[in-house]
């Protein structure tokens, strides 16, 4: 059961670097976030890795294995052959820190830009009335673990750095979509939606789905749903001229 | 003059989970500039990890329950070592910290009338967790985070605190005692250092767990509050009991001790052993018997109908059910891989598991490629959490040292000897929010504000550094490893004398290796200097954990001794502290338990079991 790997792990900061090759040892079972704590703890102590909880619920380990965006920790070591070399690098859309630590800070900025949740006001009892129906729609996207790695893949960002200023990316489109599908939710962010993070960029090519570790529809119920919904209120003719009436200073 | 970056806040809250953030939110409501310090990204707490549920005695399921008979079920399985003040505010205070998480965003699974559904759990007579699916942690800490975002709270992540400071003024007690004046760090990414001016300080870093082999806890467990409160001269409560989550993944190795969640078993899922007996109804205690099923068929039934039947034996406390499970597999009866089978499969339909436990059927299958809903489980015990911690005011959190202050994990006496499942989220929003409320009020009452010595910072950059100057020392994981070896081996589940005799022996070798590690590498993002300095901390832990375990000869709880078997009731009314010694070793006293009034004395009559 036990063999040794043959492992490629991108080593390096800010100002450049290189894959460096390792042979490692394997064991039954593994994910590849074992084979790079091996590394770590026997070959390479200061190799840099971002982790948690190591059962994919915290969205920590992002990182590119054989080029595609995967958590480390739910890549198991028996999805590759014995022969074949495994690369390791950090994810591209984010700029390095050191080894497979990238700079996320604009996720944070992102967050931080979206109109907070403001609900109505309870009921008479103290609580709030909801249907199970009604929260699973935002449920869905409340599933996220901020991994990024629907961020990382997205091409609108991946190799546009320019973008990043006008566009929030994907995890920040379905927060979005979770506000505007929250039942107790009553703040109107289509405005934002569009001219602020940049949801027009979008064109639906569905790659967040496809990396989603948690099986997040992002495109489908998330991106496409609220597109709709700001077209509904952009390109009704009564909705616009009502948006202009009410618009109209009051002085 | 050392070169680092300086802030200056009202509080300074350490830890960004359940706990942390909750604390932050009230301060900065309160007026309080507030800061948070946390070792991961914002968002990525060992919070998460909790997947069952918030215990609050809403009454949304069964309008019987009432806080107090939460708070006797909390006592009752805690075996009555619980501070009685902490186990009733906590009962009082759930439902209303629940319901104002859902003015902050959460989405709670709903009733068929809409209202937040609670779910079964170990130990708790009523229905009683209010949840989503099997993720509840990542709800609450995501509600949490984005509150945080919304109100402006500053956000210090991946920066570790590795003193805090104390002296006269800032903080200090009327008394002119030495009181808080701050805290000092280093950034992760940078190595560079960070000093906090504050009159007080919230620590909500979690726990210990990963001093043991076998843990559910991620690396950022490794017990920083309770050593940074223990060399601030505050004190440690029932370090002794540590609890061990009956269901952890056994196989495959590399996955071994990750949660496998209670919710299971509330969710109809029992426990088998090789023969395929339900074996739990053979380890019911007679402290427990009057509640607990006689029958599988009654256990069955129990589910539909609770008033006319009792809970199955699955749903014990935690203590129990892992002592049963370790009984089992050291008789032989135990799995392929040394664990049992937990059978939901055969029991509920596929979808039913996939809607209700949406993680576990994910984990599995990715994990260990078994399908949860067509074959059982192979489960065994997993270092879950610590019921010991700072000795803090239950009102206030307020610790030892004026200006400090403590919540969730990290501080002690809320469970006694054994938490029941469901009530770790509402303790780290109930206490959170009540420490970070006297935190500020503190920060009010202290205006002036006093500067760091250079000297005390000065010291401790030479200290976080040290691991640099050494040429040729040992690796830090390999040490790791060895503490690790040592507490599962010796302070386990099963404890005895000689063998946490022997545990002591070897923390003491241990320290002399860990004050001459050396780190390859530079300061930035280097894993094996932030473990070099996490590593003092796990050790002053695991002896408060040993020594403690040593001087308490009875089991009880999350503490069983093999050479002493049976509860004491002298050791009822006792409880041990731990606090440091003038020559920096962990010193031990006796203390009487707090004495509960007498109209909650009343609850365990009024309530019937």
């Amino acid at each position: 059961m036990t063999y040794d790997a043959t492992f490629r792990v991108w080593r390096g900061d800010a100002a450049g670097g290189d894959l460096q090759t390792f042979t490692v040892e394997v064991n039954e079972g593994e994910v590849v976030l074992d084979v790079i704590h091996r590394l770590q703890s026997t070959q390479a102590g200061d190799l840099a890795v971002r982790w948690n909880c190591k059962a994919g619920k915290c969205g920590s380990c992002s990182a590119e294995i054989n080029g595609r965006p995967r958590l480390m920790c739910m890549t198991r070591m028996s999805t590759f052959g014995e022969a074949e070399t495994v690369t390791v690098t950090p994810l591209r859309t984010f700029p390095v820190v050191r080894d497979l630590v990238t700079d996320v800070s604009y996720n944070y900025e992102k967050a931080a830009q979206i109109p907070a949740f403001t609900p109505r006001p309870r009921e008479a009892d103290g609580s709030h009335r909801m249907q199970q129906v009604d929260v699973e729609r935002s449920q869905e996207f409340r599933k996220c673990i901020e991994c990024f790695l629907c961020q990382d893949t997205c091409h609108v960002i991946r190799d546009h750095e320019e973008n990043k200023a006008v566009f929030a990316g994907p995890r920040f489109l379905i927060r979005l979509a979770e506000l505007d599908m929250h039942p107790l939710d009553v703040v109107d962010r289509r405005h934002e939606a569009q001219d602020d993070f940049g949801l027009g960029y979008c064109n639906i090519t569905k790659c967040c789905s496809e990396v989603c570790p948690e099986g997040i529809h992002l495109t489908d119920n998330g991106i496409i749903p609220l597109k709709e919904r700001v077209v509904d209120r952009r390109y009704d003719p009564l909705t616009w001229l009502g948006s202009k009436i009410r618009r109209r200073p009051r002085d | 003059m050392v070169e680092l970056e300086r802030h200056e806040y009202d509080v300074v809250v350490v830890g960004a989970g359940g706990a942390g953030l909750r604390a932050a939110i009230a301060a900065q409501e309160s007026g309080a500039r507030t800061a948070v310090v946390c070792k991961s990204l914002l968002g990525k707490a060992h919070t998460v990890m909790a997947e069952g549920g918030i215990a609050a005695a809403m009454a949304n399921t069964y309008p019987e329950d009432n806080w107090r008979v939460h708070f006797r079920d909390t006592m009752r399985g805690g075996k009555m070592l619980n501070h009685w003040r902490m186990a009733q505010l906590h009962a009082q205070e759930a439902p209303d910290r629940v319901r104002e998480l859902e003015d902050w965003g959460a989405l709670f699974d709903r009733t068929p009338d809409g209202l937040i559904s609670q779910r079964d759990f170990g130990g708790h007579r009523y229905a009683r967790l209010a949840h989503v699916g099997d993720r509840t942690g990542l709800e609450l800490i995501r509600t949490l985070q984005q509150r945080t975002v919304a109100l402006g709270i500053d956000v210090y992540m991946e920066c570790t605190v590795t003193r805090l400071l104390t002296g006269r003024g800032g903080g200090a007690g009327g008394d002119g005692a030495d009181g808080v004046t701050g805290a000092f760090g280093y950034w992760r990414e940078s190595g560079r250092f960070v000093a906090w001016s504050a009159p007080s300080v919230v620590l909500a870093t979690g726990g210990i767990g990963k001093s043991y082999k076998v843990t559910s806890n991620s690396w950022e467990y490794t017990g920083d509050g309770h050593s940074l409160a223990l060399q601030a001269g505050a004190t440690l409560v029932n370090m002794e009991f540590v609890q061990f989550h009956p269901t952890g993944m056994v196989w495959p190795p590399s996955v071994r001790g990750i949660l496998v969640t209670e919710s299971v078993r509330g969710d109809g899922g029992i426990l088998k052993n090789s023969a395929g007996n339900r074996f739990m109804f053979d380890y019911i205690p007679d402290f427990f018997r009057k509640e607990t099923a006689e029958t599988e068929d009654e256990a069955d039934r129990w589910y539909e109908d609770k008033k006319n039947n009792r809970r199955p034996p699955e749903l014990l406390p935690r203590d129990e059910v892992a002592r049963a499970i370790n009984s089992e597999v050291k008789a032989g009866r135990g799995t392929p891989h040394g664990g049992v089978y937990l059978d939901i499969a055969s029991r509920r339909s596929p979808e039913y598991i996939r809607k209700r436990l949406p993680s576990m059927y994910h984990q599995f299958k990715e994990l260990a490629e078994v399908d949860i809903t067509a074959e059982a489980m192979e489960v065994g015990p997993t270092c879950h959490y610590v019921m010991g911690g700072v000795e803090v005011d239950p009102d206030t959190e307020a610790a030892r040292v004026p200006g400090l202050f403590a919540a969730g994990e990290v501080a002690g006496g809320m469970h006694g000897s054994n938490r029941l499942g469901g009530n770790s989220l509402s303790d780290l929003l109930v206490f959170g929010r009540r420490a970070g409320l006297a935190a500020a009020e503190h920060a009010r009452m202290h205006p002036v504000r006093t500067a760091l010595p250079d000297d005390a910072l000065a010291d401790a950059a030479r200290a976080a550094l040290a691991p640099f100057e050494r040429e040729g020392g040992e690796n830090p994981y390999t040490v790791q490893h060895d503490l690790q070896q040592t507490m599962h081996d010796l302070v386990g589940i099963i404890r005895t004398a000689p063998e946490m005799q022997q545990a002591l022996d070897r923390i003491a070798a241990l320290k002399e290796r860990v004050a001459n590690l050396s780190v390859e590498g530079h300061r930035q993002y280097n894993p094996g200097w932030h473990l070099a300095l996490d590593l003092p901390h796990m050790l002053v832990v695991s002896e408060c954990i040993a020594r403690a375990a040593l001087e308490r000869q009875e089991s009880r709880g999350g503490h069983t001794r093999d050479d002493f078997p049976a509860t004491d009731a002298e050791w009822a009314r006792t409880n041990l502290i731990c606090s440091r010694a003038p020559d920096g070793s962990v010193a031990l006293t006796r203390q009487p338990l707090p004495q509960m009034p007498a109209e909650l004395a009343e609850v365990f009559e009024e309530v019937p079991a």
